[in-house]
């Protein structure tokens, strides 16, 4: 049986049922289930730490995919198995379809020289090399020549907007471009995947804004596959296309930021998404009203995709409501005051 | 009446079981002396049929390795020759250029090809030198410390054991780099290795002198293996250290660029390691500086032979002025290793355009400098050899002092020897001989038992019986007694100088340059002022040690009071604590883990130490290491050596031992 073949076309990374035990007799430990899944309490008496637990995603090609959770619930153990940094106790990881527990450790050097980008929450600069040599180094590593990595690596440094420091050391610049120097770095080699851990978290709270912006925008042009881990839902909510959200080693729920907010599966996830403000996240489709024929005065219209925020304003100078319509001009229903404040106030619909 | 005292001593056991188990220790002890040597024999004089002749089995070995062992293509004793060939070339190149000129030919008839440089291009190279390591200051300390010794007509030595250490250096850091690598990536090498390098590390030199001697003949570069043996095992230790201190993100980094297992070694773990690298280096060299005299009683010319020859004739003068040289060359070398230890290479710009002159100037420098001053040299003798009517001498102000201290204050020192050898040094080594070795061992391995469980009191128990069934144990008991009387003497001391020096910002600045300065110099200058002073006997031998050791029960004290986190401290004063009471109850019982670990150290010096005071005369281990070494019986040596090594493994893993245990509790108040 190929199991490839299950999920989607278009699926660049995909985890299924995967497992890691920290601990002695791990393996032993879970082979003693035969495939069923051992309780949480099962794995701490075994003296165990599950640090992930049966975890099933799949990351789409060319989007966004946040893990997010809180410290300790396996987020970096989860991104440092689907870059095989460590080997699952158990399950499966396939990127581009092929088993990565099956490669042999050159093909793995190769696919990471080659595909894999990771950009770490400390930053992970070497001390001892510029600016411009850290962001050759994995070049250097593969033996590119001297004059056409500091090329490409110039390239990137222009990128991320470092350009006039190649030659300064680590220890001489902020933490923000510091990680910038990360970023460049892991983008040298032009990915195909990119990991990023944290990367924002060490740095304070207006550079952290600065740097998602410069983030996004890096996507925008370079359109990558990406894995981004944060413990902070707003930065989930403002980068990410779909949001895991992972609890104790599980993963308790896997979906758009407003799928989240709108059908919360566990009260873990409803807890995490109560103070969000939910007129940034919801979009009209979420709240429109179908249309009716005696609602036939609007005063604008809107695609169905545009935030609520944006139309508050609008209802707020106007008592009409406003039209939703999808991207061909289809009229899908009608968004009044009353539905807007009811967002604003209470939370539920 | 019976079964209440019973359950009264049940209560006992249960509340204080180890009180209860040592008593009953002390008792039988105590029943035992009382019955004396005639009635139970065996209690103090080890049995024959428990005796092990090992020092016959390792000498028989010895012999068999150097005479007979073959290796198929060669026998072992070529190899040890071939590897002495190969260490001696170099050797002779570097004692050519810095000391004696290039040779060609052997022995009296080698004619000199060229001259050694000259001694002025060798100051100003390393002034230059150490205003490349980090600034002018620097350069002109170097440049005075080497002024020194061809001022005081101490080049020419110096030059000779300077040249070995440069060749020793580079193989004892390259040896530990390698061996502790290796380490790092095997987890099954780095089991294997530990021990030997406690057992490096405890095995008083003089022990592997004389294998040293047979296998690789006398001469330098006999001694200089024994250095680098010496001073290797720091660097191994450091390099396994530093390497598993490289933070994990950065081999995570290394892992996803792609990185080989070489690549990541070479690219990553050592430039990151780099600075703890270089404290390992630094220590490689402060090591064969303090093995040089040791390293001249098998054949290593220059300073350490002077000295040597001179504590010999009891030539006091010539002796200090040697020593000094010794002293200032550890001190220079150390500044300038610990500068460019913490250098950081610049390269703002590597762009190709720049000029070879600009980009390198101190190598320039330094090689104009050379060329300069060697032709000069030719016409100007002067400056190739340092002239002796140039040349100063204190030697004969040390032996004025040395008289006049005795003609003065003879009568004062000697009543003070003889009040401290009457009333504590000589009742202590009579109990100590007394006690019957069963009990001892006993005591051992139930201290170990009680400080750290069952493996540690078998490792204690087993290293204290060796000690008994090689026919060494009243040896190993006077070397307890004038370790533990040192120690005790030098904990008292330091650990009082430690909190003075924490209370007191001017003298605790004041002494860390002290103990600074007492920590590069060699173990065997320390022992001079004492014989000028006290002459030969065990009292000399104390106090030698105790100066020697010292060392570490200020500096840990200090850094231990320092430490305490002063939130606690404020916590003290705030319930309304006196400066005294914050000191007993807070600063000196947070501190305690540390000044322990200072005090393990203090041993550890004190036990190194007593084998080179063998040489005013004690009748410990260390005499009997010394003998073996005079009359070459290498099995006696090693064994003696064992039993040194082992009485620090024991004292060292009790200690450690106790200091888990009270930080564990430090730890569990703090929760609470
Ligand atoms: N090498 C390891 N050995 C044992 N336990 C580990 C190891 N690595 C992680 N763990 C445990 O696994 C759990 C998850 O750790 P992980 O680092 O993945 O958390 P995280 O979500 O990334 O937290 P943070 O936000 O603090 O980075 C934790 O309980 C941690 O103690
Ligand atoms: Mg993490």
């Amino acid at each position: 049986m190929d199991i490839t073949h299950h999920h989607s076309n278009n699926a660049k990374l995909v985890c299924q049922g995967v497992w890691k035990l920290f601990g002695d007799n791990a393996g032993v430990f879970l082979g003693s289930y035969k495939g069923k899944k051992p309780r949480l309490k099962d794995v701490l008496d075994a003296g165990l730490i599950g640090a992930v637990q049966d975890c099933n995603l799949e990351v789409n090609d060319g989007e966004i995919f946040v893990i997010m959770g809180l410290s300790g619930s396996g987020k970096s153990t989860l991104l440092r198995l689907l870059s095989r940094l460590i080997d699952p106790t158990a399950g499966h990881i396939y990127f581009n379809g092929e088993d990565l527990a099956a490669l042999s450790n050159k093909q793995m050097i190769e696919i990471r020289r080659h595909s894999m980008g990771m950009v770490f929450q400390q930053f992970a600069l070497l001390p001892h090399l510029s600016v411009l040599e850290n962001v050759a180094f994995p070049l250097d590593v593969q033996g590119v020549s001297r004059a056409e990595r500091e090329k490409r690596a110039q390239e990137v440094i222009e990128l991320v907007g470092l350009k006039g420091r190649e030659f300064y050391y680590p220890a001489e610049l902020s933490g923000g471009q510091q990680q910038r120097v990360g970023i460049a770095r892991s983008l040298a080699v032009e990915p195909d995947l990119w990991f990023l851990d944290e990367p924002f978290s060490a740095l304070d709270p207006l550079i952290r804004r600065e740097m998602q912006d410069e983030f996004l925008r890096l996507q925008k042009l370079l359109n990558k596959t990406i894995v981004f881990v944060t413990h902070d839902f707003d930065e989930a909510i403002r980068l990410g296309d779909r949001i895991a959200i992972m609890k104790d080693g599980s993963i308790d729920q896997i979906g758009a930021a407003e799928e989240l907010i709108i059908n919360p599966s566990t009260d873990y996830v409803k807890e995490f998404t109560k103070n969000i403000p939910r007129e940034k996240v919801l979009t009209l489709s979420a709240i429109m009203k179908p249309p009716a024929l005696d609602v036939n005065r609007f005063c604008a219209q809107f695609p169905a995709n545009t935030k609520i925020s944006e139309v508050s304003q609008v209802l707020y100078q106007s008592d009409q409501p406003v039209e939703v319509v999808n991207e061909k001009g289809d009229k899908l229903g009608y968004v009044d005051r009353e539905s807007v404040i009811k967002v604003l106030m209470s939370g539920d619909f | 009446m019976h079964a209440e005292h019973s359950t009264r001593t049940d209560v006992l056991l249960k509340k204080h079981p180890y009180a209860f188990i040592w008593t009953l220790l002390a008792m039988l002890t105590a029943v035992l002396m009382f019955l004396g040597k005639s009635e139970v024999r065996w209690a103090f004089k080890v049995p024959r049929e428990l005796r092990l002749n090992l020092k016959s089995y390792i000498s028989d070995f010895m012999d068999w390795l150097v005479n007979s062992a073959d290796l198929g293509i060669f026998t072992f004793y070529e190899l040890t020759r071939g590897i002495s060939w190969m260490l001696e070339k170099p050797l002779d190149f570097t004692t050519g250029i810095l000391a004696t000129g290039l040779m060609s030919g052997e022995g009296s008839n080698a004619v000199q090809l060229t001259p050694p440089l000259s001694w002025l291009a060798v100051i100003l190279v390393l002034v230059c030198l150490g205003r490349y390591a980090r600034d002018w200051k620097l350069a002109i300390f170097v440049g005075c410390c080497f002024a020194y010794l061809a001022l005081f007509g101490q080049w020419q030595s110096a030059m000779v054991t300077l040249s070995s250490i440069l060749i020793a250096v580079p193989l004892g850091v390259f040896g530990g780099l390698v061996l502790g690598i290796m380490a790092h990536r095997w987890r099954l090498f780095e089991k294997f290795i530990t021990p030997v390098l406690d057992l490096m590390q405890t095995v008083p030199v003089f022990a592997y002198l004389l294998p040293i001697l047979f296998l690789f003949g006398f001469g330098p570069v006999a001694a200089m293996i024994a250095t680098i043996i010496y001073a290797m095992p720091p660097m191994v230790r450091v390099t396994m250290l530093a390497l598993r201190q490289v933070p994990d993100q950065l081999r995570d980094l290394g892992n996803m660029v792609g990185c080989t297992d070489y690549q990541m070694l070479r690219r990553i773990l050592i430039p990151t390691a780099m600075p703890s690298l270089m404290v390992g280096v630094n220590q490689v060299i402060m090591l064969s500086l303090n093995m040089v005299i040791i390293a001249s009683m098998i054949g290593a010319g220059g300073l350490g032979y002077d000295v040597l020859t001179a504590l010999r004739r009891l030539d006091i003068g010539a002796g200090v002025e040697s020593g000094l040289a010794i002293v200032v060359l550890a001190i220079a070398l150390d500044r300038l290793s610990q500068a460019l230890a913490k250098k950081r290479t610049k390269i703002r710009d590597s762009s190709d355009s720049q000029h070879f002159f600009v980009r390198y100037p101190y190598t320039c420098l330094c090689s104009l400098i050379l060329v300069l001053i060697t032709l000069i040299a030719l016409v100007v003798p002067a400056l190739q050899v340092y002239p002796e009517s140039w040349s100063l001498t204190t030697g004969s102000f040390w032996d004025d002092l040395v008289k006049y201290i005795n003609i003065n204050y003879f009568d004062e020192l000697e009543a003070f020897k003889v009040f401290v050898l009457l009333n504590i040094l000589v009742p202590l080594k009579r109990f100590l001989l007394a006690l019957p070795w069963p009990m001892v061992i006993v005591a051992v391995a139930l201290a170990g038992y009680q400080l750290g469980g069952a493996r540690l009191a078998l490792l204690t128990a087993v290293l204290s019986l060796f000690c008994a069934v090689v026919g060494l144990w009243d040896k190993s008991m006077i070397t307890v007694y004038l370790c533990g009387i040192s120690v005790l003497f030098a904990a008292a001391l330091g650990i009082v100088l430690g909190i003075i020096a924490a209370e007191n910002l001017r003298f605790g600045k004041m002494i860390e340059v002290v103990i600074d300065t007492l920590q590069t110099l060699p173990s065997f200058v320390y022992l001079m002022p004492v014989v000028m002073l006290f002459r030969v006997g065990d009292f000399a031998a104390m106090i030698a040690v105790i100066a020697y050791s010292i060392v570490p029960a200020i500096r840990y004290t200090l850094h231990g009071i320092r430490q305490v986190n002063p939130q606690l401290i404020e916590a003290g004063l705030v319930s309304g604590c006196t400066d005294w009471q914050i000191l007993t109850k807070i600063k000196l019982k947070l501190a305690l883990p540390q000044v322990m670990l200072g005090i393990n150290q203090t041993v550890m010096l004190a036990l190194s130490m007593l084998v080179i005071t063998a040489l005013v005369g004690t009748r410990d281990l260390g005499q009997e290491v010394y003998i073996a070494l005079t009359k070459a019986d290498t099995g006696k040596g090693i064994v003696a050596g064992l039993c040194v090594a082992f009485i620090a493994i024991i004292t060292d893993r009790l200690i450690t031992a106790a200091v888990d245990k009270s930080k564990k509790r430090l730890g569990l108040k703090q929760v609470n």
